[in-house]
């Protein structure tokens, strides 16, 4: 058990995304995530917060750092952890997504942190299962315990996030990264902007709580923060960018561009990072760089959100 | 010899312009007179007479655009399951889309058709046939053939024909044999992946949107080709402020063409989509209130011609999945009318314009028999009560798929009763 105080009961039974989330939840979170990094820190990282608890980690898409973060999250706070790669198993054999669910979902889980390619698959879920649901990123919609990350990373390396300036470049039109950042950030006071090119910008972006830009230094110019986005190689057939090296040209973080921001910027990227296409080695690895920190910051965020969602003392009014 | 008189109605019959208290007499499944004077030759000896009380008795509805499951999917809906919605809706005709498995694309399909329904259906049915072999956008269907068998019109269902010669080739062939084309338009390659309209709300849920120029661009092609080949062309479904403006502008030009808008985009908006519900997931797209308001005024005006149901029976299978994965579509032929109502409480539309753009144009725009009372055509006609509220109810649909726009919705406008030929095929 943590021996930190208590902190208030989070009042949501599922994580879809950050929308929908109060200032005082986020910070809530962020504040629980303090104390979890605290405990990942320690030589002896188990605690029985969950257990007896059972977490199914469903990932309808690969990604080898966010479920093994949530799995590790899960396993520190003495859950069991049981992980279905569904992309080989019986969705190839044409079961649905609910089908896929309700037979989880008769297995009794406690949670369910699911990876799907189409937006709304989490909410969908959330609808037909009887525990408590976290999206691990859902198509181009939200990954909110990436923006939790995020945030913690900041808040920690600059002391808090109202009234930082904040640039988020890349691929917006396609990251789930993105949108759940932008809300995010709003919603706790940073300004945000938005560095792409017009054709990765989604339809109506200025009115989405960001200022766009099109040429990267303008809109590094004073930043506190540089947060790059992967850019999927898909993109060049899709008529997005002509050429990874004209890509890398103007919208890459490199350390003379990187120049237009803030002397003490930190640089973000979700990973995993493209080296050579969005962002240059000098910078991912210099001193500015907070990527590690990003991965570490991770596992406490999720291990966070999982000990909100399943608190014990919601069971007390909240029958079946 | 039977008759029926329906006395003390409120009659509209947009074919002669018509919308006062009268009577309407039915002999022998066909009308007798209808309107103010029906009753000056007195009521035939041994009629029976039904008081309607004011209540409005209206041509029946003719429902251009409605896909049915039968062939291939009868587990959605079958011609007599379909009919037997349309008659609760007040639709007495409807016109089917090729979209079925196989394609209606031949004669032995037209017939089959044709056959079915006058076995199970309870309302009239005419089948529309494929542009296209197998819809696949290359070969053109046996268009004389087809027409001669009994297809109304031609047309690519859900799709788009993506090649302008083919289009041309088309409406040129269409022309000789004196069949209307009726097209829905979007462009595979502008629409891409999308799933929703274009915009700020399609931004935020993360959804690839349809830029409603997808609609237009082929519009536009199309109305060039129906300048280029004098083809009698029909938009199937409208839903911009843009495709408006162009359809205003060739009828201007005096063009032989045509648009319906589906009731759907003339009640709804994207807002509707609210979390990813999928059975707003349609096409074209619900638009933004702009957009739906401009096509209010456009139905009014008589720049859109007609108003379909877009009838399209989905089940859990293809529903019941995420947003995008989800099947486009939804039933419609038993809101149709009440759907169209608000349009008249609240104001936008006149009563008789409205019921023109549900029965009588169409009717007309096809050559079909119906919407109209006129004295010796069919006695396809509903008796509506204008003003009586209700909810629709999933448990209530007829159809055998569920999948509707309008669940809990609250409608101002039922139907009492439905004809066909006379016979009575729906009553409340």
């Amino acid at each position: 058990m943590t021996e930190a105080p208590a902190f208030p009961l989070f009042p949501h039974r599922h994580l879809l995304g950050i929308k929908g989330l109060s200032p005082l939840d986020i910070e809530m979170l962020l504040d629980r995530a303090d104390a979890a990094v605290a405990v990942s820190r320690q030589p002896l990282k188990k605690l029985a917060t969950l257990r007896g608890r059972t977490q199914i980690n469903l990932f309808y898409e690969a990604s080898t750092r966010t479920q093994s973060s949530f799995e590790l999250a899960g396993k520190r706070l003495g859950a069991d952890v049981m992980n279905m790669s569904v992309a080989s198993s019986s969705t190839k054999k044409g079961e649905t997504l609910l089908d896929t669910a309700a037979t989880l979902n008769a297995m009794r889980p406690d949670i369910l942190v699911i990876r799907h390619s189409a937006a709304g698959a989490a909410a969908l879920l959330a609808q037909k299962v009887g525990c408590s649901v976290v999206n691990a990123g859902d198509g181009a919609h939200e990954h909110p315990t990436q923006a939790l990350l995020d945030a913690l990373t900041i808040r920690r390396a600059k002391g808090r996030i109202a009234g930082l300036l904040v640039a988020i470049c890349g691929d917006v039109l396609h990251s789930r990264v993105a949108r759940s950042n932008i809300i995010l950030l709003n919603a706790l006071g940073a300004r945000v902007r938005v560095v792409a090119p017009s054709t990765l910008m989604p339809t109506g972006l200025a009115q989405m709580g960001v200022e766009p830009f099109t040429v990267m230094e303008d809109g590094l110019k004073g930043a506190d923060v540089v947060m790059m986005l992967r850019l999927q190689r898909e993109r060049m057939a899709g008529s997005f960018v002509p050429s990874v090296r004209e890509y890398f040209r103007f919208y890459g973080l490199d350390a003379r561009k990187l120049k237009a921001a803030k002397e003490d910027a930190l640089v973000m990227h979700p990973g995993p990072m493209n080296r050579g296409v969005e962002i240059a080695s000098e910078v991912a690895d210099g001193p500015q760089s907070v990527i590690q920190e990003q991965v570490e910051m991770g596992v406490a965020v999720r291990m966070a959100v999982m000990e909100a969602l399943l608190d014990p003392r919601r069971n007390e009014g909240d029958g079946e | 010899m039977s008759t029926t008189v329906f006395t003390n109605a409120r009659v509209v019959d947009p074919s002669r312009g018509i919308d006062e208290t009268g009577t309407v007499i039915v002999e022998d499944g066909t009308i007798r007179a209808a309107g103010a004077d029906a009753l000056n030759q007195g009521v035939p000896e041994g009629a029976s007479l039904v008081d309607c009380a004011g209540k409005a008795v209206l041509p029946g509805l003719v429902d251009a655009r409605v896909f049915v499951g039968e062939p291939g999917a009868e587990h959605r809906e079958t011609i007599a399951s379909a009919s037997r919605a349309a008659a609760a809706g007040g639709v007495t005709s409807f016109i089917m889309m090729p979209d079925t498995a196989p394609v209606i694309d031949d004669v032995a399909l037209v017939e089959f058709v044709l056959r079915t329904a006058r076995e199970t259906a309870l309302v009239n049915v005419f089948p529309a046939a494929a542009i296209t072999k197998g819809l696949a956008g290359g070969d053109l269907s046996e268009f004389g053939l087809l027409h001669e068998a009994g297809a109304v019109a031609l047309t690519e269902g859900r799709h788009t024909v993506a090649s302008a010669l083919v289009m041309r080739r088309a409406l040129t062939y269409a022309r000789d044999m004196e069949i209307v084309v009726s097209h829905a338009t979007q462009d595979p390659t502008l629409a891409s992946s999308g799933v929703m309209n274009e915009g700020l709300l399609a931004s935020w849920l993360g959804l690839p949107g349809i830029p409603r120029e997808a609609e237009a661009i082929p519009l536009q092609r199309d109305l060039m080709l129906a300048r280029l080949t004098g083809g009698r062309y029909h938009a199937a479904e409208i839903s911009t402020a843009m495709s408006a403006a162009a359809m205003r502008r060739a009828k201007d030009e005096g063009l032989p063409v045509t648009a319906g808008i589906s009731i759907n985009n003339l009640c709804l908006n994207e807002n509707d989509v609210g979390e990813y519900r999928t059975f707003f997931r349609l096409s074209p797209p619900l638009r933004g209130e702009e957009d739906r308001l401009a096509m209010v005024e456009a139905l009014r005006e008589g720049t859109v011609d007609i108003i379909v149901s877009a009838h399209d029976p989905q089940d859990v299978d293809t529903k019941r999945l995420p947003f995008a994965e989800a099947a486009v579509g939804a039933i419609g032929l038993e809101t149709l009318l009440a759907a169209a109502l608000r349009l008249y409480h609240s104001g936008d539309v006149p009563l008789l314009r409205l019921v023109e753009a549900l029965s009588t144009a169409p009717a007309r725009l096809f050559g079909l028999p119906g919407g109209t009372l006129k004295p010796g055509a069919p006695a396809d006609l509903v008796v509506v009560d204008l003003d009586a509220p209700w909810v629709v109810r999933e448990a209530d649909i007829r159809s055998l798929s569920k999948n509707t726009a309008f669940e809990g919705a609250r409608m101002q406008g039922r139907v009492l009763q439905t004809l066909v030929a006379g016979a009575t095929v729906f009553s409340a």
